[in-house]
C-alpha cells in the first residue's frame, strides 16, 4: 500500500479533503481509505491500547454506520457502507494481535514461507507424528490414549503460550526500531504459532466429540 | 446542492413502521414519540396470523379470517410460508411431508404454492401478509406507510434475506433495514431496562429459533455472537404432537386422517391449544371431535416434556455453541431475555435459566417485543433516536468454491456488518474471456455441505495468455445481512461486469415483475375505492336534492333554474352507473353549482324560522 500524498478533492464542495474522513469546509464524508491505521488514527504500531482501541470503535461507528446515513444523498450512503464495512474489517483485524501482525507484515511485503514439515525444527516434528499415531488409534476407539492426547494438547498450549511471549516482546522491539529484519524474525515465529494453533484445534474436535458422547447418557 | 439535500430528506420523511413478520404470528409497530407502540388489527387484537388464503373470487383474505380458511378451503390457503422463504424444492421435500404446501409444477427453478387455480411463489405470499400490515398501520395512523423495517430471523441465509426484502418490495413497501429478531427484541429491553452489560436473547417462536449475545454500551448494541436454526420451532413440537394423535386415531378408529387436510388442520388445532394449556396446568386432554367420531387423549405436562427434550436440547447446543463463539462462560451473562411463544413453556424455561445460571427476564410480552424493537429501529432510521446504535453480525461464513470443491472462507460467521473481503481472481486458460465464481454460505469444508448462495459471472473480460488476468472483487455484505459483489480490472481499473445468478430465489426481473402485477392491483383497488367514494357523495347530494325539491324555496325558484338543476341531477344519475369516478364527481360538483341559489334560500328561510320562531 502506498503512502504517497494525493490531492483529494471533496466532492461536495470541491475543496481540498486531505484524507480526512469528513470534509472539513461541508462537513460531508468522503470516500474513506483503506488503510486500517490510518482509518483509526492510530500510529501502524504492533502495540495497541485494547480499550482505546474499542472507544474509537464505537465513536467511528456513531458517526458512519449507514443507519445514520439513510436520510443523506446516494453518494454519503455509498460511502458510509464502504467506510462501515473498512472499519468493521479494520477492527476485527486490530484488535486481535496475531491478525494485526499479519497487517502490518502483509503491508510491509513480508510472505508467509507456509510453514510445512522442512522449515520446522525436528523437536516438534517427532511430536507431531507420535500425536498423528496416537489420534489414529483414538479415532479406532482405543480409549486408552485419551490421557495422553490430553498431555499433548497441555503442551501445545504451552508452547502457544511461550509463542505469545516471544511475539509481545518482538512486537516491542519493532515498534522501537521499525528493523526489517524484526519482522521477519515475526513471520517465523507466526508461521509456527499457525501450526501450533492447527494442532490445538484438531486436538479440540476429536476431544469434543468424544466428551459430548459421555454427556449425553447422563 | 443545498437544494438536492433537501429534497432527499423531505422524500424521506414519511412514518416508517417495523413488522414482525413470524412464522405464525405477524405484528406491526411503530414509534408514538420515544416510545415502541404495537398498532392494532382493525378486527381486535394486536396480532396478525400469518396466514394467507386466496377465495375463488380472486380475492386475498389474511390473518384471523384466513385461519378460518384453513378448515374450510384448506386447498386454497397457507400458514407457515416463512419455512419455504428463499428455499429450494430439495430443501423443502422433508417439511412437505409435515405442512399442507400444495407445490405447484415446475417449481425446480423457483419455488411455487398452488392455491386454487393461481400458483405464487413464497415471497409473494409473504407480501400479503405485509400488505395487511401496512393497511392496518395506515387506518390506525390515518396516513400512508410507504417504509418499513422487518425483523427476520439471526440465522437467515443470504437467499432468505433477500426473498423477505422482494416480499417488501411485492407489497409496496420500501424495506430500510431488515433487523434480526433477537436484536430487535434487545433494543426494545435495553431501552426500557438495561443500558449497559451483556445480554443473551433467546429467541424460541413458531418456525426459527435464535441465540444472540449482545453487549450494551452506552447505547450501543454490539452483538457478540449469534447461532441458531431456521427450522427448529414451535412448529416442530405441534407436528411432534400431530403424529402422535394421527397414529392414535389410526388405532382407535381404523382410519388414517393424515390424508383428509380438513381433518388434520382440526386435529391440529386440538393438539396446539393442549400444548398451551400444558404451559399452565399439569394435564390436559386433547379432544377431537369428527364426522361423529370422537378421540380423547389425555396428555400430561411431564410427557410433553420427555417428548420435547430433544428439541429444547437442540436450542441448548445452539446456545453453548454461541457463548463459545462470544468467548464468553455462562456467569459473564448479565442478563437473559426470553422471545417468541415457544418460551411460554415451562421446561424451555428451566432449561434456560439453568444454562446460564439465572433467571430469565419475562416482563416484556414475547410475542411483542420483536416489533417493539423493529419500531425502535425504524425510529433510529428516521433520526427519531439518536443515541441508540445497532451494530449486528453476519450469522454464517461466506466463502467461495475454489480447486476441488473446496470452500475459501473470506468473511467469517460472527463479522461485525457491513463486512467486506477483496480476492483477486485471473484466468486459467489462454484467452480466456469470463470467470465464474461461486459463493457459498456456511461452516463446512466443502461447497456442496454449504448453502450455494450464487454464481457470480465476470463478463467480458480481455483476451489474455492464461494468468495475466487480475480481477479484483469485491465481496461486501451490508447492513441487511445480503450480499454485494462488485469487480474491478486491476490491469486498466475499470469497473467489471458481474452478472448474479441466485442459486435460489427470484432474479431481479421476477421482482420486478411481480412489483409491476402488484401495482396493477394496487391501481384497480384504487379506482374502484374511489368510485366507491365518489358514488356515496353522489348518493348524499341526490338525496339531499329529493328532500328539497317539496321545500317552498324550490318553487320560489325560476322556470329556467328548475330546469338546470332537473338536468344536472339527471346526467349525474346517468354518470353514477357509468365506471368513472372523475365524471360523477363533475356531475356533482355541477348539481352543486344549478343548486346554489337553492340552499341560500332554503337557509335564509330556516333563518327567518328560526328568528320568528324566537319571537313568538
Amino acid at each position: 500500500m502506498s503512502h504517497f500524498r494525493q490531492t483529494v478533492e471533496c466532492w461536495q464542495c470541491g475543496h481540498p479533503a486531505e484524507h480526512s474522513l469528513f470534509c472539513r469546509y461541508c462537513d460531508s464524508l468522503q470516500r474513506p481509505t483503506a488503510d486500517y491505521f490510518r482509518f483509526f488514527g492510530l500510529e501502524p504500531r504492533l502495540k495497541i491500547d485494547a480499550a482505546n482501541l474499542e472507544k474509537r470503535f464505537y465513536e467511528l461507528s456513531r458517526l458512519l454506520h449507514p443507519d445514520r446515513y439513510l436520510r443523506k444523498s446516494p453518494t454519503e450512503q455509498q460511502y458510509s457502507l464502504e467506510a462501515t464495512a473498512i472499519l468493521n474489517d479494520a477492527y476485527r483485524v486490530l484488535r486481535n494481535p496475531v491478525a494485526r501482525a499479519e497487517y502490518v507484515l502483509r503491508q510491509a511485503g513480508v510472505e508467509s514461507l507456509e510453514p510445512r514439515a522442512r522449515t520446522l525444527d525436528p523437536a516438534l516434528l517427532a511430536e507431531v507424528f507420535e500425536l498423528n499415531e496416537a489420534l489414529e488409534e483414538f479415532r479406532g476407539g482405543d480409549r486408552s490414549v485419551r490421557p495422553a492426547l490430553e498431555q499433548a494438547r497441555e503442551r501445545f498450549l504451552a508452547q502457544r503460550g511461550e509463542i505469545d511471549a516471544g511475539l509481545e516482546s518482538l512486537f516491542e522491539r519493532y515498534d522501537e526500531s521499525r528493523a526489517p529484519n524484526v519482522l521477519a524474525e515475526i513471520r517465523k515465529l507466526l508461521d509456527r504459532r499457525k501450526y501450533v494453533q492447527n494442532l490445538i484445534e484438531q486436538l479440540d474436535r476429536e476431544l469434543a466429540t468424544e466428551s459430548t458422547d459421555a454427556a449425553t447418557s447422563d | 446542492m443545498q437544494l438536492l439535500q433537501i429534497d432527499f430528506e423531505s422524500h424521506r420523511r414519511g412514518r416508517v413502521v417495523g413488522i414482525d413478520l413470524g412464522t405464525t404470528n405477524s405484528l406491526v409497530a411503530y414509534m408514538d414519540g420515544l416510545r415502541p407502540k404495537v398498532i392494532p388489527a382493525p378486527e381486535g387484537g394486536v396480532i396478525v396470523p400469518s396466514v394467507v388464503s386466496y377465495n375463488e373470487s380472486g380475492e386475498f383474505v389474511v390473518g384471523e379470517r384466513a385461519r378460518e380458511e384453513l378448515i374450510r378451503r384448506p386447498e386454497r390457503t397457507v400458514y407457515s410460508v416463512k419455512r419455504l422463504m428463499g428455499r429450494g424444492l430439495e430443501d423443502v421435500r422433508e417439511e412437505l411431508t409435515l405442512f399442507p404446501f400444495h407445490i405447484a409444477e415446475g417449481s425446480e427453478s423457483v419455488l411455487r404454492l398452488q392455491l386454487g387455480e393461481r400458483t405464487f411463489t413464497p415471497p409473494e405470499i409473504s407480501a400479503q401478509i405485509l400488505r395487511q400490515l401496512k393497511r392496518n398501520a395506515e387506518a390506525y395512523l390515518g396516513e400512508p406507510v410507504e417504509q418499513a423495517v422487518i425483523t427476520v430471523p439471526a440465522y437467515f441465509n443470504d437467499a432468505q434475506r433477500q426473498a423477505t426484502k422482494d416480499a417488501g418490495r411485492i407489497a409496496g413497501l420500501e424495506v430500510l433495514r431488515l433487523v434480526n429478531e433477537p436484536t430487535a427484541a434487545a433494543l426494545a429491553y435495553g431501552l426500557d431496562k438495561r443500558r449497559d452489560g451483556i445480554v443473551a436473547v433467546y429467541d424460541f417462536g413458531g418456525g426459527t429459533f435464535d441465540i444472540s449475545i449482545l453487549k450494551l454500551h452506552e447505547g450501543i448494541f454490539e452483538v457478540l455472537a449469534t447461532n441458531g436454526d431456521t427450522h427448529l420451532g414451535g412448529d416442530d413440537i405441534d407436528n411432534l404432537l400431530l403424529r402422535i394423535a394421527l397414529e392414535d386415531v389410526a388405532s382407535e378408529w381404523g382410519v388414517d386422517l393424515s390424508a383428509d387436510s380438513e381433518a388434520v388442520q382440526r386435529l391440529r388445532r386440538r393438539v396446539v391449544a393442549a400444548k398451551e394449556q400444558l404451559s399452565y396446568a399439569r394435564k390436559t386432554v386433547i379432544d377431537f371431535e369428527y364426522r361423529g367420531r370422537r378421540y380423547q387423549r389425555e396428555l400430561t405436562r411431564e410427557l410433553l416434556e420427555k417428548l420435547i427434550l430433544p428439541i429444547v436440547d437442540r436450542t441448548l447446543a445452539c446456545s453453548r455453541d454461541c457463548l463459545r463463539d462470544a468467548q464468553l462462560a455462562p456467569e459473564k451473562i448479565d442478563e437473559v431475555v426470553l422471545v417468541g411463544g415457544s418460551t411460554r413453556i415451562p421446561l424451555v424455561r428451566s432449561a434456560v435459566e439453568r444454562l446460564f445460571r439465572r433467571r430469565p427476564h419475562t416482563e416484556l410480552n414475547p410475542e411483542e417485543v420483536v416489533a417493539l424493537g423493529a419500531a425502535v429501529q425504524a425510529g433510529i432510521l428516521a433520526g427519531h433516536v439518536e443515541d441508540s446504535l445497532l451494530l449486528d453480525v453476519t450469522p454464517l461464513s461466506l466463502g467461495i468454491e475454489t480447486m476441488g470443491g473446496v470452500v475459501s472462507k473470506l468473511i467469517h460467521r460472527n463479522s461485525t456488518i457491513p463486512a467486506s473481503a477483496t480476492e483477486v481472481f485471473t484466468t486459467a486458460v489462454d484467452g480466456q474471456t469470463n470467470v465464474l465464481i461461486h459463493v457459498v454460505q456456511g461452516e463446512r469444508e466443502l461447497a456442496r455441505d454449504c448453502r450455494s448462495l450464487a454464481r457470480f459471472e465476470l463478463k467480458g473480460l480481455e483476451p489474455l495468455p492464461a494468468g495475466m488476468a487480475r480481477i479484483e472483487v469485491r465481496f461486501l455484505i451490508d447492513a441487511n445481512g445480503i450480499l454485494n459483489v462488485t469487480a474491478r480490472d486491476l490491469r486498466t481499473g475499470k469497473q467489471q461486469e458481474v452478472e448474479v445468478k441466485p442459486s435460489y430465489g427470484l432474479t431481479e426481473e421476477q421482482v420486478e415483475r411481480m412489483i409491476q402485477e402488484s401495482y396493477e392491483r394496487a391501481e384497480e383497488d384504487l379506482r374502484e375505492r374511489q368510485l366507491r367514494e365518489a358514488r356515496l357523495e353522489a348518493d348524499r347530494i341526490l338525496q339531499a336534492l329529493e328532500k328539497a325539491k317539496p321545500h317552498e324555496a324550490y318553487f320560489e325558484l325560476s322556470e329556467e333554474e328548475r330546469a338546470r338543476i332537473e338536468a344536472a341531477e339527471n346526467e349525474l344519475v346517468v354518470a353514477y352507473h357509468g365506471g368513472d369516478h372523475l365524471l360523477i364527481r363533475a356531475k356533482i360538483e355541477q348539481l352543486n353549482q344549478a343548486t346554489l341559489r337553492l340552499a341560500e334560500m332554503m337557509m335564509t328561510t330556516a333563518v327567518r324560522q328560526a328568528i320568528e320562531g324566537d319571537k313568538s
